[in-house]
């Protein structure tokens, strides 16, 4: 096993470097919005990942933090007529902001209860985006303008766009992969593997998952702040629990734990909305629940882990 | 400095009208092997869980080095020095044995919150944390996941995790609870070396081992302490004798 891990390790960055290079010539081979759609969604699912697979926490309101921080980035720009990186980085923030709040509320409890907790406290976000004015009710947030990126690179060229968001998502995935592997992130598995010995080794265990949670809620609103721009609205169905839901199922189908899974995930599902949208209409609800209970009763590592593991057998014999 | 790291007065815990640990003054004096005995659920290991703030005591007062700590975050007295171990193998157990010590080692480093610093930072540990797993002889086990060790060497490893804190007092729950006999001359060798400069408290069933190794002894039946002083002394006591009538545990001693 441990033979194995260190090859995966070694094959990382040849893995990185090649996905990177994918991801600088995509644009030319797909439609870019939908490109931009996946890379959004699977940032988000990444940051789902970091607290559920590496922390051990289920939250289920992770889309308070990629819709209000829609809701913020499309009102700075729109409204207060702000560059768009500043609007990410004001949706980012607030995104943050919340998750500490959240986090310090719910991580008093575990389990099903923590899950709850999260579940009722983004509801009240969702409620408030509905009710408020600013915030455009049942419409959401329309006509957000693109803008111009440091107030020069003209975002309305699909292609600029798309590379921010490229580049979105590389900074994004970075700060994960390296809070995973940190002196910080040793910790957090050490509290996953076994809670009461690392508090008797002295770690306040509340405080890493404090600061796991806020992480993953940054990052999560990283994504949604980032949507907003590529779509120029902010709409309802981010901060709807269905969102929540939906980046559990991403990150269980790609792979819950692994680095890459939630990317596959997001992908999987993102690319399978869109095909099937024009062609069954709402049993695309239908299709994505059956895929849900397969993955759950059939490859429950997911995509990417049902292949890690494939390797490793293999490498064995 | 007084002649007693560890010091209750009065600890009481009761659970909705039953009392699991009623009025106990325990002295543990300073360099002592100190075990802890009594039949099954005599409140053993809940006074454990009040000693290492698992539980919040219901009355009474702890003192630690001098120091009150009956109200303090367990992981706080922790850092004070005052260190446990669990009665079902606390390890990491996905984590490499290397990787557990270094769990240990790694608060002093002040990083541990550093999300953005490289895992590589902590190398500078494995020096360090090779020395510990050579004094509990798992050198060769290093790069182990430790879920594939032996039973008996997880006990070791656990031990070694602790050491690595430290700590002026360290406390065991059964020690050598689930071993062979074997494993159990290793263990109780271990725990005496580990004792040179420091206090050991112990939860123990295995008589023979208290025996051979602990110099003061408190028996605990129903929550209350019933007899306290040297194996010698409390062998003896009727009323301990007593106490264990029915069960198998004063047998073991001779085994």
């Amino acid at each position: 096993m441990t033979n194995n891990d260190s090859m995966f390790a070694r094959a990382m960055p040849a893995l990185m470097t090649g996905l990177f290079v994918l991801g600088l010539v995509a644009p030319f081979m797909m439609y870019p919005t939908f490109l931009m759609k996946m890379l959004c969604f699977g940032l988000f699912a990444c940051a789902f990942n970091l607290l559920l697979g590496f922390a051990g926490l289920l939250s289920f309101g992770h889309a308070a933090f990629l819709g209000s921080a829609g809701y913020i980035c499309g009102m700075l720009v729109r409204d207060l007529g702000v560059t768009p990186e500043l609007g990410i980085l004001g949706g980012t923030l607030a995104a943050g902001a919340l998750g500490w709040v959240f986090g310090v509320l719910a991580i008093r409890r575990t389990g099903i209860y923590f899950a709850m907790i999260t579940l009722a406290l983004s509801q009240m976000v969702y409620f408030i985006v509905l009710q408020w004015k600013a915030t455009g009710g049942e419409d959401g947030l329309q006509g957000v303008p693109r803008g111009h990126l440091f107030g020069v690179i003209d975002l309305s060229n699909n292609l600029a766009m798309y590379y921010l968001v490229f580049a979105v998502f590389c900074i994004g995935f970075f700060i994960i992969h390296r809070a995973i592997h940190s002196p910080f992130g040793e910790i957090l598995k050490a509290i996953r593997e076994n809670e009461p010995r690392a508090v008797s080794l002295g770690y306040d265990v509340a405080k890493f998952k404090l600061l796991a949670f806020v992480i993953s809620a940054s990052l999560a609103g990283m994504a949604g702040a980032t949507k907003t721009l590529v779509f120029q609205l902010a709409s309802l169905t981010d901060v709807h629990w269905h969102m929540s839901g939906e980046v559990v199922l991403m990150t269980l189908l790609g792979g819950l734990g692994t680095i890459f899974g939630p990317l596959v995930g997001a992908s999987v599902i993102v690319a399978l909305q869109s095909e099937l949208a024009d062609k069954v209409g709402s049993w695309v609800t239908v299709i994505m629940g059956v895929i849900f209970v397969l993955c759950v009763l059939l490859f429950r590592r997911g995509i990417v882990g049902e292949l890690q593991a494939l390797i490793r057998r293999s490498g064995v014999n | 400095m007084s002649e007693f790291i560890l010091e209750t007065t009065g600890l009481t815990k009761e659970f909705k009208g039953f009392v699991a640990v009623s009025n106990v003054d325990l002295k543990v004096r300073r360099g002592d092997i100190h075990a802890l005995i009594g039949p099954n659920g005599a409140g053993k290991t809940t006074v454990f869980n009040l000693l290492t703030k698992f539980l919040p005591p219901t009355s009474g007062r702890i003192m630690f080095d001098g120091q009150d700590i009956t109200h303090e975050a367990p992981a706080a007295t922790a850092r004070r020095g005052l260190v446990r171990s669990f009665q079902i193998s606390a390890t990491f157990p996905h984590l490499t044995v290397m990787e557990n010590v270094r769990i240990g080692l790694q608060r002093k480093l002040g990083t541990a919150f550093h999300f953005w610093r490289s895992k590589k930072s902590l190398d500078m540990l494995n020096g360090e944390a090779m020395a510990l797993l050579d004094a509990v002889d798992l050198t060769q086990f290093a790069d182990t996941v430790t879920a594939e060790m032996p039973y008996g060497r997880k006990r070791a490893l656990e031990i070694a995790t602790t050491l690595a804190l430290d700590p002026p007092m360290m406390l065991l729950d059964e020690p050598t609870q689930g071993m062979g006999n074997e494993d159990i001359g290793r263990v109780v060798e271990l725990i005496r070396k580990v004792s040179a400069q420091r206090t050991i408290l112990m939860v123990e069933h295995n008589l023979s081992v208290v025996a051979h190794l602990c110099n003061r002894i408190t028996v605990l039946t129903r929550g209350s302490v019933l007899a306290e002083g040297s194996y010698a002394e409390v062998s003896k006591n009727p009323k301990v004798l007593e106490a264990y009538v029915g069960s198998d545990d004063m047998n073991d001693a001779h085994h």
